[in-house]
C-alpha cells in the first residue's frame, strides 16, 4: 500500500498559491490516517471475539454432546484391571473342614427355541424327541408352529454330549443360554446338611441359583453375595468321617431292618458337628419332590437328626441324675427305693426287670431303672426340672444353621404336672430331636458348659454359660463310663477309647394315642474318650429289630449300641484320637480336682 | 522473530499431535490385549472350576471305596483301626551288633594273680591298652 505523505508538495503549493493554510492539509491527512488505523484495530478485535465465541461454542457443544451421550447410553461398570477373586463363581463353594469340595458350580447350557427363526420345525421337534426321550415330538411341533409364540424353553440343563447332539440338528431356531449349575460331587453324602439348590429368576443369558433347603438356604444371601465370591463357606463337617458314619449306619439300618436311622458326631467343647447323617437320604443333585400325602417323616427329605422329634427314653435319665447331684438332693451312693411298680393315680411306672428293693443312684443310672429315676426327680420338682432342661436347650429349637432347625420345636406337656415330671425324668412325655440330645450330652460331659451345635467351622469356641458344676460333670462321666463297662451298653466298649454313654429304648407312640409294643426308637448317647471327652455321639434307630439270637430283640443295647461302637472304632482314628490302652482308671474312684 | 515463533509453535503442535496419536493407539492396543487376557483368564478359571469339580467327583468316598474293594489284591487297603496306632515306646531299640565269630586261636594262658592285682584298672574285654584314656 502506497503511504500518503502528510504534506503532498502539489497540494501545499496549490494551497499557498490560493493563500490557504497548508497545515490544514497536514491535519486532514493525519486524521485520515488515524481513522484507517482505528478501523483496522476494530476489525482485528472483532475477529478475535468471533474466534473466541467459536471456541466457546465448540467447547460447550462438546460438553453438551458428551453429557447427552452419557445420559442416553447404558451404564457400564468400570473395568477391573486386576482380578483376584473368581469372577465366574457367582455362588460360593461349600467345603468341608479340610477344604474338600461339598458343593460347587459348573457351567452348562440351557436350550430354548425361537420358532420364527426355524426352518423346519417338525423335523427339529422329531430330532429333539430323539435326543431327549422325555419330550413329546408332536406336542413340541405344535408349539413350534404356533405363530403366537416367539420364545420357548425346552431344557434347563444340558450335558456337553446333548449340546453337541442339538448342534448337529443344524436348526438355527434352537439356541443355547449359558447357565451356572450347582453340583454336589459327593452325591448323597451329607445331603441333609447341604439341602439343594434350584434356579430362581431365569433370563436368557443367566439364571440365579437359589438354595432350597439345608445350609444352602440358610446361607443363601452369604453364598450369593459377590463380596465373598471365591471364598468358600467352610463347614465343620469332615467328609471322610461323614462317609464312614454313613457307611456304618447304612449297614446297621440294613442289618437291623430299621425304617431309618440317624447319627450325630459332634465336638464336645465347640459344638462343631463333624458328621450328621440321616437315613434314608437323597441325592441333592436331583432333589426329590416333597411328599404330597402321607407322613412327612417317611420322605427321604426328612432330616431325622434335626427335624425328627422323638420321645428318646432312658437317655434322659442322665439329666435327672445330673440335676439331683447338682441340687444336692442325692449323691452317687444315696440309696433309692426301686420297688415297683410305682403307682401314681391310675398310672404306674414299671422297670424292664426287677432290680431289687433299693439301688444306689449310680446303679439306677447303670441299670436304667425308671422307678429309681422317677423317685430322684420326685425330690426336685416340676419347675426346677423345666428350668434345668431349658438351660440345656432341650425346650427350644436348636440354633443349628439348617432351615429345618427352627421348625423342630420340642413337644412338651401343656401343664407340667408331677406325673409329667416323673415320666420326663426317664424320657417319656417330652419329644426332642437327636441333635438336642447331642448338645445336652455335650454339656453333661465337657465340664458343664452349654454347647450350641453348629455346622460352621469355629476354630476358637467360646464356652457357653455354665449348666452344671465341673464336679457333677466328673461324677456323670464316671457313671456314664460304668453304663458301658458294667451296664446296659456293654457292647459299646471300644478298647482304647473309653466310651461312655447311656442307652434308651422308647416305645413309639401310636398316632391315636398309646404306644406300640413292638416298635421302638432305640438310642445311644455318649462321648469318648471319657477321661477327657472330645466328641459326643448320638445314634438313633427307628424300629430296629435284632434277630440274631433267635428271638427278636429291640432294646438299644442290642441295636444302637453295636452300631455306635463300630462308628467309634472306625472314626476315632480318623479324628486323630490316639487309643489309650494303658489308661485303666479303676472304676469306682472319682477323679479329684486340685 | 514472530515468524520463528509461529513456525516453532506449528511444529510443536504437529509433534504433539503425532505423539497423542501414537499414545492413543498404544492404549487401544493394550486395552484389546487386556480384554483378550481377561477372557483367557476367565476361560482358565472356568476350566479350573470344572477340573476341581471333576477332582471332587472322582475322589468321592463312594468311588474310592469301590476302587479299593476292586483292587484289594494289589492294594490290600483296610480301614484304619485303633490297633494301628502305636507308642514310640512300643518300638524296640535295635539290638547291639554281635561280635564277629571267632576264627583264630585265642590266648587263654595268663597269670590269674596278675589279673587279680590289676583288676581295678583292668581293661574291659575287647579293649586294648592304647584305647584307654
Amino acid at each position: 500500500m502506497i503511504r500518503t505523505p502528510l504534506r503532498p508538495l502539489a497540494r501545499i503549493l496549490l494551497a499557498r498559491a490560493r493563500g490557504e493554510n497548508p497545515d490544514a492539509i497536514e491535519r486532514e491527512n493525519l486524521r485520515l490516517r488515524a481513522e484507517v488505523a482505528r478501523d483496522r484495530a476494530r476489525a482485528r478485535a472483532e475477529g478475535r471475539l468471533v474466534v473466541l465465541a467459536g471456541v466457546f461454542l465448540l467447547a460447550f457443544t462438546a460438553i453438551g454432546l458428551q453429557m447427552g451421550v452419557q445420559a442416553a447410553s447404558e451404564p457400564a461398570e468400570p473395568r477391573r484391571w486386576a482380578t483376584e477373586a473368581d469372577i465366574i463363581a457367582d455362588r460360593a463353594d461349600i467345603v468341608d473342614r479340610n477344604g474338600r469340595v461339598l458343593a460347587t458350580n459348573l457351567v452348562t447350557h440351557s436350550l430354548y427355541a425361537q420358532p420364527h427363526l426355524m426352518i423346519d420345525p417338525e423335523r427339529a421337534a422329531r430330532a429333539l424327541a430323539a435326543i431327549f426321550p422325555d419330550l413329546d415330538a408332536e406336542a413340541m411341533a405344535r408349539r413350534f408352529t404356533d405363530p403366537g409364540r416367539r420364545f420357548i424353553w425346552i431344557k434347563r440343563r444340558l450335558s456337553p454330549e446333548q449340546i453337541q447332539a442339538v448342534h448337529e440338528i443344524g436348526e438355527p431356531g434352537l439356541l443355547f443360554g449359558p447357565r451356572q449349575m450347582r453340583l454336589y460331587p459327593n452325591g448323597r453324602l451329607a445331603a441333609h446338611v447341604l439341602g439343594g439348590a434350584t434356579f430362581g429368576r431365569e433370563g436368557v443369558t443367566a439364571a440365579e441359583v437359589v438354595g432350597v433347603a439345608g445350609i444352602e438356604r440358610v446361607f443363601d444371601d452369604h453364598l450369593r453375595d459377590p463380596v465373598n465370591a471365591g471364598t468358600p463357606l467352610v463347614l465343620s463337617l469332615d467328609l471322610t468321617v461323614q462317609a464312614v458314619v454313613t457307611e456304618v449306619l447304612e449297614a446297621g439300618v440294613r442289618m437291623l431292618n430299621a425304617r431309618g436311622g440317624t447319627a450325630i458326631l459332634m465336638s464336645a467343647h465347640s459344638g462343631e458337628i463333624v458328621a450328621l447323617v440321616s437315613l434314608p437320604d437323597f441325592d441333592p443333585n436331583d432333589r426329590p419332590l416333597p411328599l404330597v400325602d402321607g407322613d412327612a417323616a417317611d420322605s427321604p427329605l426328612f432330616n431325622r437328626a434335626v427335624q425328627g422329634l422323638y420321645e428318646l427314653g432312658s437317655v434322659f435319665k442322665t439329666f435327672a441324675v445330673a440335676q439331683g447331684l447338682e441340687a444336692g438332693t442325692v449323691r452317687p451312693s444315696t440309696m433309692i427305693d426301686t420297688r415297683g411298680p410305682l403307682r401314681w393315680g391310675r398310672f404306674q411306672i414299671k422297670d424292664f426287670r426287677y432290680y431289687g428293693p433299693q439301688q444306689s443312684v449310680e446303679q439306677v443310672l447303670v441299670k436304667s431303672s425308671n422307678i429309681g429315676t422317677a423317685r430322684i426327680m420326685q425330690r426336685i420338682g416340676a419347675a426346677e426340672q423345666r428350668a434345668f432342661l431349658d438351660a440345656l436347650g432341650l425346650l427350644a429349637p436348636t440354633t443349628v444353621e439348617l432351615t429345618e432347625a427352627p421348625t423342630a420345636r420340642p413337644q412338651m406337656p401343656p401343664n407340667w404336672s408331677e406325673l409329667s415330671t416323673m415320666t420326663i425324668s426317664y424320657g417319656h412325655g417330652l419329644s426332642s430331636s437327636p441333635l438336642h440330645l447331642a448338645a445336652a450330652y455335650a454339656a453333661m460331659v465337657n465340664g458343664g458348659t452349654r454347647v450350641s451345635p453348629t455346622l460352621i467351622r469355629n476354630p476358637r469356641p467360646v464356652p457357653g454359660p455354665r449348666v452344671i458344676s465341673p464336679e457333677t460333670s466328673d461324677i456323670l462321666r464316671d457313671m456314664l463310663r460304668k453304663v458301658v463297662t458294667e451296664g446296659t451298653a456293654s457292647m459299646a466298649d471300644v478298647p482304647g477309647y473309653a466310651v461312655g454313654g447311656k442307652t434308651g429304648s422308647a416305645d413309639k407312640p401310636r398316632a391315636r394315642g398309646g404306644y406300640y409294643d413292638d416298635k421302638v426308637i432305640s438310642t445311644f448317647a455318649g462321648a469318648f474318650p471319657m477321661h477327657d471327652p472330645q466328641f459326643v455321639i448320638v445314634v438313633a434307630l427307628d424300629e430296629p429289630v435284632f434277630t440274631g439270637g433267635g428271638d427278636a430283640r429291640r432294646t438299644a443295647g442290642w441295636t444302637a449300641v453295636p452300631v455306635t461302637a463300630e462308628i467309634i472304632r472306625r472314626t476315632a482314628p480318623l479324628l486323630g484320637l490316639r487309643p489309650e490302652i494303658a489308661v485303666a482308671r479303676p472304676s469306682g474312684i472319682t477323679a479329684v480336682r486340685n | 522473530m514472530r515468524g520463528i515463533v509461529y513456525v516453532l509453535a506449528t511444529l510443536g503442535v504437529i509433534v504433539l499431535a503425532f505423539w497423542a496419536y501414537r499414545e492413543t493407539h498404544a492404549t487401544q492396543r493394550a486395552e484389546a490385549q487386556m480384554r483378550a487376557l481377561q477372557s483367557e483368564v476367565a476361560a482358565l478359571r472356568e476350566a479350573i472350576a470344572v477340573q476341581r469339580a471333576e477332582w471332587a467327583y472322582l475322589n468321592r468316598p463312594d468311588r474310592l471305596r469301590a476302587l479299593v474293594d476292586l483292587n484289594f489284591d494289589t492294594l490290600e487297603l483296610l480301614p484304619v483301626r485303633p490297633e494301628q496306632f502305636g507308642d514310640p515306646e512300643q518300638v524296640a531299640y535295635p539290638l547291639p551288633e554281635l561280635p564277629a565269630p571267632l576264627s583264630g586261636p585265642v590266648e587263654t594262658v595268663f597269670d590269674l594273680r596278675d589279673a587279680a592285682e590289676t583288676s581295678a584298672e583292668a581293661p574291659a574285654p575287647g579293649q586294648t591298652e592304647e584305647e584307654l584314656p
